[in-house]
């Protein structure tokens, strides 16, 4: 079938069967339970721990406390290595705490025959501890005389700051500042907005189990990165990577939550202790929310002023990222948002980014959909509403004055922009969502309707595909022949439900011609067998692994017609593959089948002859990035007196180049969008102000959108070739989400008037701006 | 520990279980029916969603003693005698339904039971129909879709 053709999920079939085996569904019969022990307090330190009670408890096996754990910290980020240390992330975990720097931080664990007895047993284990006052926010915890890690004894996990001129950044060190004025200056006051700490909420819970074979522990787990995780346990336990097995099988969805190290170390400590027994661990949904990661709150100020015709002047932004208890993407997050802040429209005079992320008693927060890139577009675009609204400017005019284009060079990776569909997918936009006229009737109505109003908002963003140059970006892929003209594809980089499995195999199909029923995608990774990746984030799975699977596919077909022309005397640049066999680019006839080939050189046996298993394997480098584009135009209604949001349609147009399979790519946005939709109106973590206790980690009290809160939702795609990606295309897993909430914030401006500067915008908060605006009366 | 009698898929089971055993575990610890997820077991997100005498149900909401006489089905089950897909998990293919998959088994069982009461349903009535299921991947467009295809009002 080969790309561009809507081919069905490699997966679909053992999915909608329950064939699909995931972490929990293949735990050995024999296996022990452990659960953990969550710390009470948000801040301090663990006195003592008293496991008397519990080691008596039926079916418990062990009691492991945080005085029993290696002394040494490890990395927790699903990152490749850094070779250079300036970039290496943070050791900053053991596998147990002593010092409690979140509310349900993991002080003991225990380990029994079955979970609820597991259960019982750690509801026994008593701890004293000293408690100190929880730091919630940065401006809590920056300066304060209560360190939380060694490492940093500021609590400032990070800073980059810098300013650019004529498109080059200067790095310096700013001061932790909450104040108005950016660098200190009266002429940069900005506006402040805010955004929660949100969870991934991926139906399936983190889950992982390990057991001993031989000198190795093999850990199963539902992780993003199996490299990462196996280097990141190594380091845990202080034992060879080759003695780590991790294996990744079917994966419920994961948005970057599960690009990190969990309790991975902690199953292997354990079945090392236990003498190599099965471990299991399967978070609660409560220690999902809480034990996982979240995504970065953010305090952001920002500044954007044009001039009198509409180009900007001047812009400045300082984020406060709130990174909670321990550092993870904390850095990287922080410093991706900062930069992307200068990437989408570009002022003519000053650019200025002052950024911090902040070690606090929260919830660790790392990556998840969007990596920082959510927040900082929701601020900026939200600003550039309010900045066309103030001078009475088009708010897409404004935007497209300002707006980088092709050619444009990225200040800080150097890279240039290649191919741009932003004009193209804002001008569906306005067509789809009928945007002049239909503006103009909404004002109409709103000047006599009081209590209803009606809106239309939009929001775009240009997001960066790759994390070249700051990171390698590889990939490697292996295919094997087998002897009928049928394949087996091994690629480190994993499905997680985005599609990738079957977007490689059209990849292959395209290359080999072989269809996509014919080649099998092994889609369980297993790292004793599996090729390397650094995993499934920045949206790099066709972009990047996809560049693997074209290489070793070329290879591939450079080998069959090599062979095919040494067997059948034919000179080998006459032969290309059509539909599964090798024929001549001359005459069209026919010189052999694949699988004629395949079966020669694997068996042929003529007493004296080798014989050869055809296979080729490729890693592929890509030294370049590219923009993913796109838009949200968002109909709504609002009951102003109730403060309710009733979201009519949502116009979704992305450029993620040329598309392997648009079906699954329309997919893809469908969640994306919903999940934008959940950000924008309804989903907030919330803790307790005076001790950090999580308030809503369940699924009842953190609203997701169900089927019922979704609108009606459109997805358009404005294809361009982009030269760096395979066939052309760009990422597209996390962009879907960017634009949402700044379009759904600017369709209650549009439709109210009252410009909001938080997200999520509940009844609650509405109606109290509308309060205060004198929309409803008191 | 009690010994219930019930069907499974068709077939007549007796088990011994615990008092407080829920359905959800007796089906994916003894009987292997892993297609009944678990995903916030406290009757949240719908993926350990089962057909119980016919009508769809939380499995991790009901006691495995209650299911005594019970006919219960998963999606195990719902494959005819050849191996061909019921017309639900077809249309799940179809449309793009399914991504990571995990959610998937419960909604198909919604499905099936919105194919068994013989009516046909607007968008309005599925999206209801399924709001006690979430998903984080597909928006529900794409489920949506699925189901309109096989029960479905054309508008």
């Amino acid at each position: 079938m080969g790309i561009r053709q809507n081919a069905k999920r490699v997966d679909a079939f053992q999915k909608v069967t329950g064939e699909a085996k995931y972490v929990e569904d293949l735990i050995p019969r024999d296996a022990l339970y452990v659960k953990i022990v969550h710390s009470t307090i948000a801040n301090g330190f663990v006195k003592s721990i008293d496991t008397s009670e519990a080691e008596k408890a039926p079916g418990v096996e062990m009691v492991l406390t945080c005085f029993d754990v290696p002394k040494h910290c490890y990395i927790t980020a699903g990152h490749p290595l850094s070779l250079d240390p300036a970039h290496e992330d943070v050791k900053d975990k053991h596998i147990l705490t002593s010092h409690v720097r979140y509310y349900g931080d993991d002080v003991a664990a225990v380990v029994a025959d079955t979970p609820l007895h597991a259960q019982l047993a750690a509801e026994l284990v008593r701890v004293e501890y000293e408690e100190h006052k929880p730091l919630l926010t940065p401006g809590d915890a920056i300066n304060a005389p209560d360190v939380l890690h060694d490492i940093r004894p500021n609590n400032e996990l990070s800073r980059m700051d810098f300013t650019i001129k004529d498109g080059k950044p200067t790095f310096g060190t700013a001061e932790f500042s909450t104040a108005p004025e950016i660098a200190g200056r009266a002429d940069l006051v900005g506006e402040q907005f805010h955004t929660p700490p949100v969870n991934a909420v991926h139906l399936e819970n983190h889950s992982c189990f390990a057991y001993m074979d031989g000198r190795k522990i093999v850990v199963y787990t539902c992780n993003q990165a199996p490299h990462t995780v196996r280097r990141n346990t190594a380091n845990a336990l202080g034992i060879p990577v080759g003695d780590v097995r991790v294996v990744k099988p079917y994966l419920g969805g994961g948005f970057g939550n599960k690009q990190d190290t969990v309790y991975e170390p902690l199953v292997a400590l354990l079945t090392q202790r236990l003498g190599g027994r099965c471990v299991a661990h399967i978070c609660t949904r409560e220690e999902t929310f809480i034990n996982t990661r979240t995504r970065h709150a953010f305090d952001m100020n920002i500044v954007s002023q044009p001039d009198k015709d509409g180009k900007l002047l001047k812009k400045a932004v300082r984020i406060n990222s709130n990174g909670g208890s321990y550092a993870a993407h904390g850095h990287a997050i922080t410093a991706f948002a900062v930069t992307t802040y200068f990437q989408t429209y570009i002022a003519q005079d000053e650019q200025i980014g002052e950024s911090s992320c902040a070690y606090t008693n929260l919830p660790t927060a790392a990556a998840m959909r969007g990596y920082g890139i959510p927040q900082i577009v929701y601020a900026m675009e939200c600003q550039m509403d309010d900045v066309a609204r103030e001078h009475g400017w088009d708010p897409i005019e404004f935007r497209r004055k300002n707006m980088h284009r092709e050619g444009f060079v990225d200040p800080f990776s150097g890279f240039v922009v290649k191919s741009f569909g932003l004009d193209d997918c804002i001008q569906k936009g306005c067509e789809l969502s009928n945007w002049k006229q239909k503006r103009a009737e909404y004002d109409a109505f709103n000047k006599t309707s009081k209590d209803l109003k009606k809106g239309l908002g939009m929001g775009l963003f240009a997001y960066k595909i790759s994390v070249w140059p700051l990171s390698i970006e590889n990939a490697a892929c292996r295919i094997i022949m087998n002897e009928d003209g049928t394949a087996q594809i091994h690629i480190g980089a994993i499905e997680l439900g985005q599609g990738a499995d079957t977007a490689w195999a059209q990849i292959a199909s395209e290359i080999l011609t072989i269809p996509e029923n014919r080649l099998t995608v092994i889609s369980t990774q297993d790292t004793d067998i599996a090729p390397y990746d650094n995993g499934a984030y920045a949206s790099r799975q066709t972009y990047v692994c996809g560049g693997a699977v074209r290489k070793a596919a070329e290879q591939m077909r450079d080998k069959l017609l090599d062979r095919a022309s040494k067997l059948k005397n034919v000179p080998a640049d006459d032969l290309c593959l059509d539909s599964e066999k090798i024929v001549t680019k001359s005459t069209g006839a026919t010189v052999a089948s694949i699988a004629e080939i395949c079966a020669h050189y694997n068996f042929f046996n003529d007493g004296f002859t080798d014989t050869e298993h055809l296979t080729s394997e490729a890693t592929y480098t890509l030294h370049d990035a590219s923009f993913a584009y796109g838009v949200s135009f968002v109909d709504l209604e609002v009951d102003v007196p109730l403060g309710k949001v009733n979201l009519k349609k949502v116009w979704a147009v992305h450029d993620s180049g040329t598309l392997i399979n648009p079906q699954l790519a329309e997919a893809q946005v469908h969640g994306g969008l919903v999940m934008g939709l959940g950000y924008a109106l309804s989903e907030q973590m919330l803790f307790d102000p005076k001790t950090g206790k999580p308030l809503n980690n369940n699924l009842l009290d953190y609203k997701i959108p169900t089927a019922m809160d979704v609108p009606e939702i459109e997805v358009h795609f404005i294809e361009t070739y982009e030269p760096s990606g395979p066939f052309g295309n760009k990422g597209l897993a996390e962009p879907p989400i960017l634009a949402q909430a700044p379009a759904v914030r600017n369709a209650i401006l549009h439709a109210t008037g009252v410009p909001l500067y938080e997200i999520p915008m509940t009844p609650q908060r509405l109606v109290h701006a509308f309060r205060a605006a004198g929309l409803i009366e008191d | 520990m009690q010994v219930v009698h019930f069907y499974v898929n068709g077939k007549p089971k007796e088990l011994a279980v615990q008092d407080g055993e829920v359905l959800t575990d007796t089906l994916r610890n003894q009987l292997g029916l892993t297609s009944v997820k678990k995903g916030c077991e406290v009757g949240e997100c719908g993926a350990c969603t089962v057909l119980i005498d016919g009508h769809a149900q939380n499995s991790c909401l009901f006691l495995t003693t209650w299911a005594e006489g019970k006919h219960i089905l998963t999606v195990e089950g719902l494959r005819s005698g050849c191996g061909e897909l019921h017309p639900v998990q077809q249309a799940f293919i179809d449309e793009a339904a399914v991504q990571c998959g995990f959610c998937t088994p419960g909604f198909i069982m919604t499905g099936v039971e919105l194919v068994n009461s013989g009516k046909k349903y607007t968008r309005e009535e599925l999206r209801e129909a399924i709001s006690g299921h979430l998903c984080r991947c597909t928006g529900y467009e794409n489920i949506l879709r699925a189901l309109e295809k096989v029960v479905g009002i054309k508008s």
